[in-house]
């Protein structure tokens, strides 16, 4: 049934329908009404998760760490400084195999302080070895968040995963979601089946050695196999979830226009949304112009992006966010899927929407439009920037 | 109350603690992890912060572990035991565990009195049912001697050194005990390697509560105290003797003394036994430092007394 709803509540809701066994918490803005939804599914018995308010959200992915290896389902959410705070306990969860699906509220990182939308955030859990989810709707949020938990628990992958969600373009909007009803949700997430639990206590395990230089390079090569299973897994689980539900999530980005397109963008996260109309708008006038809306963000799914794009003359990569002396982390991505091909596109790096700033249909046609006769170089371009 | 027959009978059935780890030659630690383990019945879970146990006892392949056990970081072995507690109720309600088990976590001093309080601080609050053990050996030993909240004052620590200009560490130790004793917790105390029995009492004092427990055990660091290596007792003895490691529980906010030496030895006979404290008798003008450790012995233990009188007897009797 359609329901009128904000992001925040269709994550909640789909956390509802998973019904982790421990929820560990911290709140933060734009994150603090996902843990506020929970919380009042806990405290009025419609969950029978175990629900840890910790003090921070270091403790919160620290407790999310503990409560997986005891061989619990487990679940978190955060945003920009509390996700900078998980980092360190991120890479031990990876390491670990252990399945924490996230939700994050994409938040633009301090300093100065901001509470807006960037993907700053994201962009420093890249190298985690987490699997990292973006939305461009809060339908898409609710979608992949139930993706997301068979994903991270598959027996192959067994990963933290994080489904990103852009901070109040689509956690505070109110949109109208479709949400599965319980028992088809139920059904299609099933139940998780820990190995090595630490509750087993007649088969003692050891989580979390010391490894030096004889064993730990071979240790984080064997964390390689498992993010190199997730994108075949990733297609298998939008197929159940297809056939559960008959909507259409298939492959790791959506391509909108992009067939024939001359021209396009490639962006992450709710700009997608904009940049349809800005698309559709050109399209009106004639223009071959085209979107690359990029879901599975890592593993990043190179060699289907390339094929993509290949026939395509100009691209326009959308950075919302800036590694400094670098190009975007996303441009860079798109231009490493290139390497090895002849026939390659001609490259731009855009950086846009820093700390919330609005991106507007007018921008993204007027980038589409420049493209024609830009030339290619590594300068960074910036969209929507008082200079 | 588990005597020393109980405790090594348990051991014999299982040693959950195994032999083959790399802890230093001397070191106080594996006897009271072992009497720790020993003391507790049900099976038990083990969280580990980062530190001299966790390394030397987890080196991959190899493991000195026979039970489940969990190291993830430096500053949050209170959050992550947290997380397996909860994680246990969460399985119990839903019928997916039935057997009782317990929740130990051990860390040093630098895990608990700096990096990682704010950690045991929240789950100290939140009740998880857990006991956590400090490891108490008074400087970032692992790392190699450096000063922590937990070192005394004047000793010398490799980032607090005897220099012309400061002489050892400038400030005095932290009451931890005190400050976990301030969230109200079921079961607080103070315990040594000197005495391992009174620790195994204190041990099953603290499961018999439901709830957080907290054991700060003193733990003699033969090289980073500088002592012989076969001083790990009775250094740890001075300790008691001289008052400078008081023994004592607060059970349900009663403070209790459990051992009050009946002669007063001035704590120089602790500190002389010591290398980071030589330069106090080397040189007579740090004399008054030793006076100054002196006073800040006395005091503390006034302080211990007042507490344990205020609690005891003018506490209103409990219905």
């Amino acid at each position: 049934m359609r329901k009128v709803m904000t992001g925040h509540k269709a994550v909640a809701e789909a956390m509802r329908q998973i019904e982790p066994n421990v929820v560990a918490v911290y709140p933060i803005t734009p994150q603090s009404e996902i843990a506020e939804y929970y919380a009042e599914y806990v405290h009025n018995g419609l969950v029978s998760t175990e629900l840890v308010p910790v003090e921070s959200e270091h403790s919160a992915m620290s407790a999310c760490v503990g409560a997986s290896a005891a061989g619990a389902r487990v679940m978190t959410a955060t945003a920009s400084q509390g996700l900078a705070l998980m980092v360190e306990i991120l890479y031990i969860a990876a390491s670990m195999r252990l399945p924490i699906v996230m939700a994050l509220a994409n938040r633009a990182l301090s300093g100065p302080i901001n509470i807006h939308c960037d993907h700053s955030d994201a962009y420093l859990a890249r190298d985690a070895g987490a699997i990292q989810i973006f939305a461009e709707s809060a339908q898409e949020a609710y979608d992949y968040t139930l993706i997301a938990q068979r994903l991270a628990e598959h027996n192959q992958v067994r990963l933290p995963a994080i489904v990103n969600l852009d901070g109040f373009t689509l956690t505070h909007s109110v949109q109208v979601v479709e949400p599965l009803d319980d028992e088809p949700a139920k059904k299609f997430v099933g139940s998780y089946k820990p190995i090595y639990p630490l509750l087993d206590v007649d088969n003692p395990s050891t989580w979390g050695p010391f490894a030096m230089p004889d064993y730990y390079f071979e240790l984080k090569r064997a964390q390689v196999a498992g993010i190199e299973a997730v994108p075949e897994t990733f297609l298998e689980v939008q197929k159940e979830y297809e056939k559960a539900t008959g909507r259409n999530y298939r492959g790791f980005f959506e391509a909108y226009q992009l067939e024939d397109a001359e021209r396009v963008l490639v962006v992450m996260g709710s700009t997608a949304g904009t940049a349809k109309v800005a698309v559709d708008e050109l399209r009106a006038a004639g223009e071959k112009v085209g979107l690359l809306k990029v879901w599975l963000y890592r593993p990043f799914p190179y060699a289907e992006v390339a094929e993509a794009l290949s026939h395509v003359k100009q691209v326009a990569v959308l950075d919302r966010a800036i590694s400094f002396g670098a190009q975007g982390a996303l441009y860079s991505d798109i231009a490493t899927a290139f390497a090895h091909r002849d026939r390659r596109p001609a490259l731009f790096n855009y950086i846009y929407g820093l700390g919330g700033r609005d991106t507007t249909t007018e921008h993204l046609t007027q980038t589409l439009s420049e493209l024609k006769s830009a030339r290619p170089g590594e300068e960074l371009r910036y969209i929507g920037l008082r200079e | 109350m588990p005597n020393i027959k109980t405790l090594a009978a348990r051991e014999e059935k299982q040693a959950r603690f195994a032999p083959g780890h790399s802890l230093c030659a001397g070191c106080a630690e594996p006897m009271v992890v072992r009497t720790i383990l020993n003391a507790i019945e049900d099976p038990v879970v083990v969280a580990n912060a980062t530190g001299c146990l966790e390394v030397a006892t987890s080196r991959y392949p190899g493991s000195s572990w026979n039970v489940p056990w969990i190291h993830s970081a430096f500053e949050n072995v209170a959050a992550t035991i947290a997380g397996v507690e909860a994680a246990y109720n969460a399985l119990r309600r839903v019928g997916k565990v039935d057997r009782r088990i317990r929740f130990v976590a051990f860390a040093g001093d630098g895990g608990t009195y700096d990096i990682g309080l704010q950690s045991l601080s929240g789950a100290l609050e939140r009740g998880h049912d857990f006991l956590y053990v400090c490891l108490n050996n008074e400087a970032y030993m692992n790392t190699g001697v450096q000063r922590s909240s937990a070192t005394p004052a004047c000793a010398s620590a490799t980032t607090s050194p005897v220099g012309d200009a400061i002489p050892g560490k400038p400030q005095d130790r932290k009451d931890l005990t005190s400050i976990v004793a301030a969230h109200h917790v079921p079961y607080v105390a103070q315990a040594s390697v000197a005495n391992l029995i009174d620790l195994a009492n204190k041990v099953e004092r603290a499961m018999s509560y439901e709830g957080p427990k907290f054991i700060n055990v003193h733990v003699t660091c033969p090289l980073g105290w500088r002592t012989k290596r076969d001083s790990a007792v009775p250094m740890a003895k001075l300790a008691l003797e001289t008052r400078y490691w008081p023994l004592y529980e607060v059970e349900e906010g009663r403070y209790k003394v459990n051992y009050k030496p009946k002669k007063d030895v001035p704590v120089e006979e602790w500190l002389k036994g010591q290398g980071r404290f030589r330069h106090l008798f080397k040189n007579p003008d740090l004399k008054s430092k030793i006076d100054d450790f002196q006073a800040a012995v006395d005091r503390n233990w006034d302080e211990l007394l007042r507490k344990e009188r205020w609690t005891q007897e003018d506490a209103p009797e409990t219905p």
